[in-house]
């Protein structure tokens, strides 16, 4: 499993490449939060674009990541979701607590 | 008009997720339908199957076993383990609750289901298993059905 991680001015962007399922969602928490513990980010940047299916596993992985950069003082954001992904996402409620852009700026 | 049927059995692995969920769409897709109602179907298949993984099988090696059938535009998914069972069924399906927090589980798979098909039924038996049987009606189905019914009795297209 591929995960791409830009690190800038305290700001950690995570681009998942794969469908978010149990299965994946277990190693992305992993990951993440390894990454997280060392660059101890102020903001983390999940970067959704290249998601073409995520379950109600997507929903704890992101839950626990929001959770944990509250944990260290942070915030975190979803950008580049699909139409499929926003409905699971909005049936959880989440997208009133973590804020979602459609389009990211890299720079 | 199609009449199909097709059965599944594989390991509890959660490598298999995919596996089912793209099988099953695979499946499905006989009935055309848009690109919506199949990312619908495969959510669906995905929370049940992951169901019988973390509880059903409580991620101990078990069989599951997916029955798929097309009946006209319908179609039905049947999901089953013969893993530990649901204490409460009714309280299952609430949103949010879950019994495997500590996982990160968002208790939110069965309300997924109902919101993505049609009919979900759940089975259970403690000791047992679980059967989730799920329907889904291809809608852009029926705007043919009514389009040749509407030629059948004679009207112009």
């Amino acid at each position: 499993m591929n995960i791409n991680y830009i690190k800038k001015d305290k700001q950690l962007i995570v681009e998942i490449t794969e469908d978010i399922d149990h299965h994946i969602a277990e190693k992305i928490r992993r990951k993440v939060d390894d990454e997280i513990t060392r660059y101890m980010p102020r903001k983390t940047i999940f970067d959704f674009g290249r998601v073409t299916f995520m379950d109600s596993a997507g929903i704890g992985m992101i839950i626990g990541r929001y959770k944990m950069m509250k944990l260290i003082g942070g915030s975190l954001e979803i950008v580049n979701v699909s139409t499929t992904t926003k409905k699971i996402l909005e049936m959880s409620g989440i997208n009133k607590i973590i804020p979602m852009e459609n389009k990211m700026e890299v720079g | 008009m199609y009449d199909n049927e097709m059965k599944l059995e594989f390991l509890s692995k959660s490598s298999n997720e995919a596996f089912a969920r793209i099988t099953v769409a695979a499946f499905a897709s006989q009935l055309d339908p848009t690109i919506e109602e199949l990312a619908d179907i495969k959510t669906a298949v995905s929370e049940a199957v992951t169901n019988c993984i973390i509880h059903g099988y409580e991620e101990m090696e078990g069989i599951i076993k997916i029955k798929a059938r097309i009946i006209k535009n319908t179609v039905e998914i049947e999901i089953s383990d013969t893993g530990k069972g649901i204490e409460n069924v009714e309280l299952a399906r609430k949103p949010l609750y879950t019994t495997k927090a500590n996982l990160e589980r968002s208790g939110m798979g069965f309300t997924i289901m109902e919101s993505f098909m049609d009919d979900v039924q759940i089975d259970s038996v403690l000791g047992l298993g679980t059967k989730v049987f799920m329907r889904k009606k291809i809608k852009k189905h029926i705007v043919e059905l009514a389009e040749e019914e509407f030629a059948s009795i004679g009207g112009v297209s």
